[in-house]
């Protein structure tokens, strides 16, 4: 048989810049010190296992559920926020119609899970999960609330910086992400070790969200942009 | 680095321990990652995540991708000549309990025609507190005949093979048991995808 003739054309997806993802260990950051592989990964190329991908979740998504306010009877206690912004690729284009899944501790950095052990109170009408899916241009919008500071164990008087946990789908099961959004000019940057572990701080600014005035709503919330870039496909297929 | 940096993708950070507030609530959560009505042999993975000292990893998730029995993805991108099982979706989201495991209820997949022939397996990304990204391993049968050829296994050390089959639990047909060892003695082996 001509061997040429069996061979296929796939999409690879581009792989993510040196420096632009943290790495499995980091000593800062303990937890990872005995939950980070210490062999190498093995690198190998793509295949129709990871360049396909779920569509997942367009059935879960009701229609208010990108309202983090408006889940319980009255309005949380905090500071109204609008985050919105963009899902596109490592080559510029949107990715329409995914799932984002966010979650996020309330006003006083209290989440509303059974290991929490925060002495903050609780909102009882905040829960802090939300979900949409991103239109025909990849276009998002949350409502919700701004998290507080949290504390933790990881060393003495450790404070994670205010943010917001972001799950995204993309097209591919390696397109997969994910990661926290911060807000900009919060004190404890220097001293997270989740944060700092990105070494390269051109990509680790990239998780801070922008304030946005033209978002902003008088009277009512303050506007803020971030923008999700997922790994995309090379720009020509190879063969392999 | 791209001179474009607003075009590098998104960095990850770990999933955190409170992920189950939304990823693995209800119907978040799928358990069973094929219907009744999908075609082909039933099984059920038990899985356990453990870190280097072999304690369970109490609030890891993992994330299941799959063809159906036949070897084909739900995916636009997969051209394979297959008739794709109606209904088969392929997606299981799983997060483990106290002692580190959880079990996922599917069929055994069909092995996947992408230059040569793919054993059956799944995919599975582990997220976890502690963990900065998620991990990216494969699933197989031990005992599958396909494994021998499997592309993916002959690029791993003979000796760590075995960290990806999963192994047939003798008292109760049709039930496979998978350790995801993050770290230590006979680590499993993950990916650089």
């Amino acid at each position: 048989m001509d061997s040429v003739s069996t061979r296929v054309s796939i999409k690879a997806y581009e792989r993510p810049p040196k420096g632009s993802q943290p790495p499995s260990f980091y000593e800062p950051y303990r937890a990872t010190i005995k939950r980070a592989p210490l062999n190498p990964l093995i690198v190998r190329p793509h295949t129709l296992s990871e360049i396909t991908g779920p569509i997942f979740g367009h059935e879960k998504v009701g229609e208010k559920d990108n309202d983090l306010t408006c889940q319980h009877a009255g309005e949380p206690i905090g500071e109204r926020i609008i985050v919105s912004g963009r899902v596109l690729d490592s080559n510029g284009r949107s990715v329409p119609n995914t799932l984002i899944e966010i979650w996020q501790a309330n006003s006083a950095g209290r989440y509303r899970h059974i290991k929490e052990q925060h002495p903050a109170p609780l909102d009882p009408n905040f829960t802090g999960a939300g979900r949409t899916l991103a239109d025909e241009h990849g276009r998002y919008r949350f409502i919700t609330i701004k998290p507080g500071a949290y504390p933790w164990f990881n060393h003495y008087n450790a404070w994670r910086p205010a943010h917001i946990h972001f799950s995204v789908f993309g097209t591919a099961f390696i397109s997969r992400l994910v990661t926290q959004m911060y807000f900009p000019g919060d004190p404890l940057f220097d001293y997270d070790p989740i944060f700092q572990s990105i070494p390269d701080e051109r990509a680790r600014q990239r998780l801070i969200s922008k304030f946005d005035l033209e978002t902003t709503q008088p009277q009512w919330a303050k506007g803020f942009k971030f923008d999700i870039v997922l790994r995309g496909p090379e720009a020509t297929p190879f063969e392999t | 680095m791209k001179p474009d940096i607003d075009l590098v993708p998104t960095p990850s950070q770990t999933v955190g321990p409170f992920f189950a507030i939304e990823l693995t609530a209800d119907e978040h959560c799928v358990k069973c990652v094929a219907g009744p009505q999908a075609k082909g042999e039933r099984v059920s993975i038990t899985f356990r995540v453990l870190d280097a000292d072999r304690a369970p990893v109490d609030d890891a998730m993992l994330e299941i991708w799959q063809a159906d029995a036949n070897g084909k993805y739900n995916h636009s991108d997969d051209l394979q000549p297959k008739q794709l099982d109606p209904g088969w979706i392929g997606f299981g989201r799983v997060a483990t309990g106290e002692d580190g495991s959880c079990v996922l209820e599917t069929v055994r997949p069909g092995g996947v025609n992408h230059v040569t022939l793919h054993a059956p397996h799944l995919t599975v990304a582990v997220y976890a507190r502690g963990m900065l990204k998620q991990l990216y391993t494969r699933v197989y049968f031990s005992g599958d005949a396909a494994n021998d050829e499997d592309p993916i296994l002959q690029l791993i050390p003979l000796d760590r093979r075995d960290t990806l089959m999963a192994q047939p639990d003798p008292a109760r047909p049709g039930h496979w048991r998978f350790d995801v060892k993050l770290q230590g003695d006979r680590e499993t082996v993950f990916f650089d995808v």
